[in-house]
């Protein structure tokens, strides 16, 4: 006979199940084999050898892939920061109970019910250098058109550009939700306390929301490190691979030169440098806002 | 020169007038009161003298100088929140010294203000924990600190009192009082719990339905109510009212059964009815007098609240002593000191004895 706390527990867990089940066959098993697949040369029609670590050993000295992982932070350092910072002052700006803030909330965050797709198909129109709109409002100043993506420098700032005006909406409802929870009456005992709006905003509403920002940041790095849409419908990842992030690498290996093993090492790498850069930062905020 | 005075003050929010044509002046150094029903605009006043709410009409002078046009750091008040509204992720130290910061006072002064403060309240100790860490009486303390500091010329209390427990909330009350003897500054308290302004008031401001209904001491609001509704809000249990006809110089007031009671009262204009004033403490248990059924018995310990009725039907609350063997059903006979009666015509205005 099973005693009352393992009756207990045994109940527990049944509640559970479901979902452990899904999570481990959905998520876990994946995760995985994915693992074990990168120690393989395998392609998609079977045939797979045990190689060991060589996929990394290939990985780390191979040019296109060494070329994607610079691509991948560069396009994570452009467009980070500006997620983090753009919703913040649209969030403060609009965080008031009028219509226009109403209607203006819903503007900025239209952008992200769309996909891919159409986002790329419209800013397609707006950056190309021939008949583009920005093209055309340059000509009417006599200015040159910029070509925003065919300039190897320039590419991954226009991918940063497109990206940031996609996905700004979540982070600007998070910020506003975590505004709203700031209790009114602080801020009416800090303009009591003849603080200035800067001030107010440094030392009383973003210590009030820091665990909001860390929490867009942390969002938007894992959310970021995974581009993949944006260049692989615009540019294909050129020119010369300026544009091609480590998803298009993998992209690319796995269902082009069927070359499965090898990807699956790649993922494994990328799945590495999320970790890392996710746990970093988390481990450094906690430790710079101590028991707050 | 008055530390403050309001003028023709009027607040409205859309349509509906909060406050109507509010005139005030509190002296230096006193402690002022605001008592009303929840919802009557007393907390509107207190927030328009801080400048957390616009003035609509009327002005607002604090020591002279008209202030309801600035900014509410700029106007010498310092406010004590319901909610107590401390910087939760600021320790208490940073809590007190934001306001000075702000203004740039000085490190050493800023230092020597919140050590002195925080001896007058006994909040040294946690002095570096974060308001988290603070039971509910420890951050009301903190909270007055932060006022403390500031060495405002109105000290502005917003029911600081409301969230505490009732031991707690006894305790710093006494406190409070004893605070406001050290620091000889004009306060106004907003409350509408009465013991509390009668208890720390030097004069009470009784607000209701958007005017001031009577501004006195506390045994004036209490000994002399102007109208119906101050008599009926302060006193507890409430006064008891008996419709009563009124004749002589020198009130003589019926009740419907016939009882006559000569009052102290002289100088009654005409009215169409009257009702009779009386506190439960002028309406004793005894031997003779007015005969009533009890309805409920309430036994305070020092003394015990009968509830009764009157022979025709008019509710009265008496006041027996402490061990009264008195039970529900039972009839009594309730003398009344007719001296003490108060008279309120059909408006509602109260009339009383020269000497009450």
């Amino acid at each position: 006979m099973l005693s009352a706390k393992a009756k207990t527990q045994l109940g527990n867990f049944l509640f559970v199940a479901p979902y452990m089940f899904v999570f481990a066959w959905l998520l876990v098993w994946p995760l995985m084999s994915g693992m074990g697949l990168s120690l393989f040369k395998a392609d998609l029609f079977g045939g797979a050898t045990f190689v060991g670590l060589e996929n990394y050993g290939r990985l780390l000295s191979d040019p296109v892939f060494l070329q994607a992982v610079g691509n991948t932070f560069l396009f994570v350092l452009l467009c980070v920061p500006p997620l983090a910072i753009i919703p913040l002052i649209l969030a403060l700006l609009l965080n008031r109970s009028t219509r226009v803030a109403a209607f203006f909330r819903g503007v900025f965050f239209s952008s992200s019910v769309l996909s891919v797709t159409i986002v790329t198909l419209i800013w397609r129109m707006v950056l190309i250098p021939d008949g583009g709109f920005v093209a055309n409002i340059l000509a009417v100043f006599g200015l040159p058109p910029i070509p925003f993506f065919s300039d190897p420098g320039i590419v991954m700032g226009s991918m940063a550009i497109i990206t940031v005006w996609w996905c700004l909406g979540l982070p600007m409802m998070l910020y506003l939700s975590a505004l709203q929870q700031v209790p009114q009456d602080i801020y009416e005992a800090a303009a009591l306390d003849n603080s200035r709006w800067w001030t107010t905003l440094t030392r009383i509403t973003l210590p009030s929301i820091s665990r909001t920002v860390v929490l867009v940041v942390i969002m938007q790095c894992v959310l970021q490190f995974q581009l993949f849409g944006q260049p692989q419908l615009i540019t294909q990842g050129g020119p010369n691979g300026a544009s091609r992030p480590i998803v298009l690498f993998i992209f690319e290996v796995g269902f082009r030169r069927w070359d499965i093993g090898y990807a699956a090492a790649a993922s494994q790498i990328l799945f590495a440098i999320i970790l890392l850069v996710t746990l970093g930062q988390y481990l450094l905020t906690r430790k710079r806002t101590g028991d707050a | 020169m008055s530390a403050l005075d309001i003028r023709n003050v009027t607040k409205a929010y859309g349509p509906t007038t909060v406050l109507d044509d509010i005139s005030l002046t509190a002296e230096s150094n006193e402690f002022i009161a605001f008592l009303g029903p929840s919802g009557c605009g007393k907390t509107t006043l207190l927030r328009m003298i801080a400048g957390l709410e616009t003035v609509d009409s009327g002005q607002i002078h604090i020591g002279g100088q008209r202030i309801d046009e600035l900014a509410p750091g700029e106007r010498g008040v310092a406010m004590v929140f319901q909610h107590y509204a401390l910087y939760p992720h600021m320790t208490i130290r940073e809590n007190m010294a934001f306001g000075l910061k702000n203004i740039k006072t000085s490190k050493t002064e800023i230092d020597a203000r919140i050590g002195e403060a925080a001896r007058i309240l006994e909040i040294e100790a946690f002095l570096d924990k974060k308001p988290g860490q603070l039971s509910g009486g420890q951050k009301q303390r903190v909270a007055i600190g932060r006022a403390i500091v500031k060495k405002p010329d109105i000290f502005l209390f917003d029911e600081p009192l409301s969230n505490l427990d009732a031991a707690l909330r006894m305790r710093t009350r006494l406190e409070l009082a004893q605070l406001r003897r050290r620091l000889k500054a004009t306060m106004i308290l907003v409350t509408h719990d009465q013991v509390e302004a009668m208890t720390l008031a030097d004069r009470i401001v009784v607000i209701h339905g958007r005017k001031i209904q009577q501004v006195g001491t506390p045994m004036e609001i209490y000994g002399r109510p102007a109208n119906r509704f101050v008599a009926s809000f302060v006193g507890s249990p409430p006064m008891n009212f008996l419709p009563v006809t009124v004749s002589g110089a020198k009130a003589v007031a019926t009740l419907s059964d016939g009882t006559v009671f000569a009052t102290a009262i002289t100088n009654l204009p005409e009215s169409r009815s009257w009702e009779l004033g009386l506190r439960p403490e002028h309406v004793r248990v005894n031997d003779t007098g007015v005969s009533a059924k009890v309805e409920f018995v309430e036994r305070l310990g020092e003394r015990t609240l009968i509830y009764a009725r009157l022979s025709d039907g008019t509710a009265i609350t008496a006041e027996d002593v402490g061990l009264s063997r008195l039970n529900m059903g039972d009839e009594v006979h309730l003398s009344i000191d007719a001296q003490a009666a108060h008279l309120f015509d059909a408006d509602g205005r109260g009339y009383h004895a020269e000497t009450a």
